[in-house]
């Protein structure tokens, strides 16, 4: 007789725990061909809320870090994703329903863009902040500051480089994230919080709630205690994408917005997806004696 | 108390101001009739009717945004920016020429002060065009992208604080980065708005790259939702900003909002006091309060409120207000009726809620709208005259004990546009300034600007910057943008 396997029940990630659902809600994650592979945490309301609750409380600490120590820990990050390479390729192969060498491929694009990511940590303010020479005795300096608290919608097909490459942006610059899963293919999500957890990101800078980006999208963006949003998660649905964007004007929330359909994460990324969530600071001061 | 200095009127002239009994709407290069209600524009200081203004409907709003889409087609978006940059030159070389004419024009339709005017608003607005035309050929050092590209017609609608100069943040830079514009100025101070077409003219600038539409906010929403422009910038109020947020979901039009604040102006024990009651002065006086960064939340250490109250009001009781074209006056007049209801209002509330009112003993004049510089003492965190933007001269004045706790209640705001900190310890200095979150923070200083420096808010007062290298970025299409 063969053996029967112990399924499991994944959860989600919030505050540098892994509770369940308040709701206890979960919900059935299959494979590409349509074959059972785990249940998920299906994330709520108050999930998402409890989330929020845990960015803000680690917005602070984060932020306040240096950028170096950011740096550090993102290429920590990249580390123990290295070392966890062989489940990251099985998750997504799973997931996307690619050979192992072309989820292979996948992994190391991801890992790679952390490593591109972590870099800028400490260069961003060095590329996009500058001295403003104004017309009298003032020393006059802008730099970037992170925005606060992020909620991101993350891309629902590619399910680890997508999930990397709107994350890694956001929390570089000392912003904390609240991230929705891609819906169907969660599961790279919930091991990359496990990676999270063990690789020296303080908890609550990156909350990862599985579940429906058309579910849970609602409340964060009309979170009164979110700062900004990333609508890719709902790319090609326009119609809720303005629902959302509607919403997020409540408390003028910095929108990325949808495009019309998941970009070619391979690509380049530039600045924009950090700079979408930085705030310009200008500082002035006489000079004199 | 009689002041011991006498001063005779030193009234500016206003023989230099050639005003029309009545102006149209200013599109494709000729002034051409409204097809809404015309209304008129006051001088606040005495409700003298200045001229009668013609309303943008619906139809005229199409007029305009086509021929700003045609003028960026067929020649804005094709001249090299060399060229662009010539004509921002010559605009700011008129600027500078005609600014007398200008700082006149300001004071009479808005009330503020000539000195400001003439000082602060029109040499700014010039500067602005200065800087500006020099980016035009510039564009892809800026740190935009390799080959940064114009968004085309952008629509913009101004307020009525700094007519001239929010006029001049706006065009100066779309037209740098190669947009065209269709822009609304407030309807109780369009006039300089209407001066400056004819600068436009004086200049040259081809037919449609410039349209001015005047009228009230059903005309600014109009051109706001036209699916002709594609970029939107608004400065005004946090309320209108989110309706405007709200209009534009779901489109591709790019936005930028400046918005309204609440800014918190602190003083240490260790400030040099009568440096910081000048800037007190200038962060809430500064053009009536009415001023989106103004400090109107002064949070002062406690073991030296009582030295600063005294000197404060010493020194509020040497502002001279009254007639705005009079060289010697400091505070003007209340920019419209509406704004001096919802100053009283607010301050009313300030009393009721337990705040102590002082004011200026000072002599109004019988005619115009007027509001004595005021502050109020007792006020606690939950007072909506500590809450809301009051944008009049009125000054609510808190304590602390630790740097701590200034921080928590400077920042506890919806709004983050300014900050100010006055302390000689530097090192006090750059923590307050990396802790407070807000767009500009002036230390031991306030109320500067400059057009090389980025201005614009966190939170609830908006996105986007105005002003420097950033306040590009507003008015150029990014390689990664699009491609998304």
């Amino acid at each position: 007789m063969s053996r029967i396997d112990v399924r499991k029940t994944y959860k989600l990630y919030i505050g540098g725990a892994f509770p369940r659902s308040e709701s206890s809600y979960t919900y059935e994650v299959l494979d590409s061909k349509g074959k059972f592979v785990a249940n998920a945490a299906l994330a709520s309301r108050k999930d998402a809320r409890d989330a929020v609750v845990a960015a803000r409380k680690a917005f602070g600490g984060w932020s306040g870090r240096t950028a170096y120590n950011r740096s550090q820990i993102l290429y920590r990050v990249a580390e123990v994703m290295e070392d966890r390479r062989p489940q990251f390729v099985q998750a997504v192969s799973q997931s996307e329903g690619l050979t192992a060498s072309k989820a292979g491929a996948v992994v190391d694009q991801a890992i790679d863009r952390l490593v591109w990511y972590a870099g800028w940590a400490d260069k961003l303010a060095q590329v996009v902040g500058n001295a403003n020479p104004v017309a009298g005795p003032f020393f006059n300096l802008s730099t970037p500051e992170p925005t606060g608290v992020v909620a991101v919608l993350a891309p629902q097909d590619s399910s680890l480089l997508g999930l990397v490459s709107v994350v890694a942006p956001v929390i570089v610059s000392g912003n904390t994230v609240v991230v929705v899963s891609s819906y169907e293919r969660p599961l790279p999500a919930v091991t990359f919080a496990e990676v999270l957890a063990t690789s020296d990101v303080p908890g609550g800078v990156v909350n990862v709630l599985t579940g429906s980006a058309a579910t849970v999208g609602p409340w964060l963006a009309s979170h009164m205690d979110v700062n900004a949003i990333d609508l890719t998660g709902v790319a090609g649905d326009t119609e809720l994408a303005t629902e959302l964007e509607v919403a997020a004007a409540e408390n003028l929330k910095r929108v990325r917005r949808a495009p019309a359909a998941e970009p070619d994460w391979a690509l380049d990324p530039g600045l924009d997806p950090m700079t979408a969530f930085l705030e310009t600071k200008t500082v002035w001061h006489p000079i004199g004696v | 108390m009689p002041s011991p200095f006498e001063y005779a009127p030193a009234p500016e002239s206003r023989a230099i101001v050639d005003l029309k009994p009545s102006y149209g709407l200013f599109i494709d290069g000729q002034f051409v009739e409204g097809h809404g209600t015309p209304f008129k524009t006051i001088s606040p200081a005495t409700e003298e009717v200045l001229s009668e203004i013609a309303e943008a409907d619906q139809a005229d709003i199409d007029a305009a945004v086509k021929a700003a889409r045609r003028a960026y087609d067929r020649v804005w978006s094709r001249m090299p920016g060399r060229e662009r940059a010539k004509y921002l030159y010559r605009i700011a070389r008129i600027i500078q020429e005609r600014s007398r004419e200008l700082a006149v024009l300001e004071s009479l339709d808005n009330g503020k002060p000539i000195k400001e005017s003439r000082d602060v608003d029109v040499p700014t607005v010039a500067a602005h065009f200065f800087y500006y035309a020099g980016w035009a050929d510039k564009l892809e050092y800026a740190g935009h992208g390799a080959d940064p590209q114009p968004l085309g017609v952008a629509a913009q609608v101004i307020p009525w604080n700094f007519p001239l100069l929010m006029l001049a943040w706006k065009i100066a830079p779309a037209l740098a980065c190669g947009n065209t514009v269709v822009l609304k100025p407030a309807e109780t101070t369009p006039l300089t708005a209407l001066l400056f077409v004819e600068i436009c003219q004086q200049a040259d600038l081809p037919p449609g790259v410039v349209n001015i539409v005047t009228g009230a906010g059903a005309t600014g929403q109009a051109l706001v939702g036209h699916p002709g422009v594609d970029k939107v910038a608004f400065t005004g109020s946090t309320e209108v900003g989110k309706a405007i947020a709200r209009s534009v979901a779901g489109t591709s039009k790019r936005v930028t909002l400046e918005l309204g604040g609440k800014a918190a102006n602190i003083v240490f024990d260790d400030a040099p006091i009568d440096q910081a009651v000048e800037g007190i002065v200038d962060g809430i006086f500064f053009n009536q309060g009415h001023v989106c960064c103004a400090g109107s939340r002064l949070l002062v250490q406690e073991s030296v409120v009582e030295d600063v109250l005294e000197r404060l009001k010493a020194r509020m009781s040497t502002l001279r207000m009254g007639d705005p074209l009079d060289k010697n006056t400091d505070i003007g007049a209340i920019n419209s009726g509406e704004q001096l209801k919802r100053i009283r209002e607010l301050s009313e509330v300030g009393d009721a809620e337990g705040a102590e009112r002082w004011e200026v003993a000072c002599d109004l004049p019988t005619k115009g709208f007027w509001f004595p510089p005021t502050l109020f003492t007792g006020v606690s965190q939950a007072h909506r005259i500590a809450r809301e933007e009051i944008f009049g001269p009125v000054l609510s004045v808190l304590t602390f004990r630790t740097p701590a706790e200034a921080l928590e209640k400077a920042n506890n705001t919806p709004y983050g546009l300014s900050a100010g900190v006055w302390t000689d310890k530097g090192s006090l200095i750059l923590k307050m300034a990396s802790s407070l979150r807000a767009g500009v923070v002036w230390a031991n200083t306030f109320n500067k600007f400059d057009p090389t420096s980025p201005f614009g808010g966190y939170k609830e007062s908006g996105y986007g910057r105005e002003g420097g290298r950033h306040g590009l970025e507003a008015y150029l299409r990014t390689p990664h943008e699009s491609a998304r």
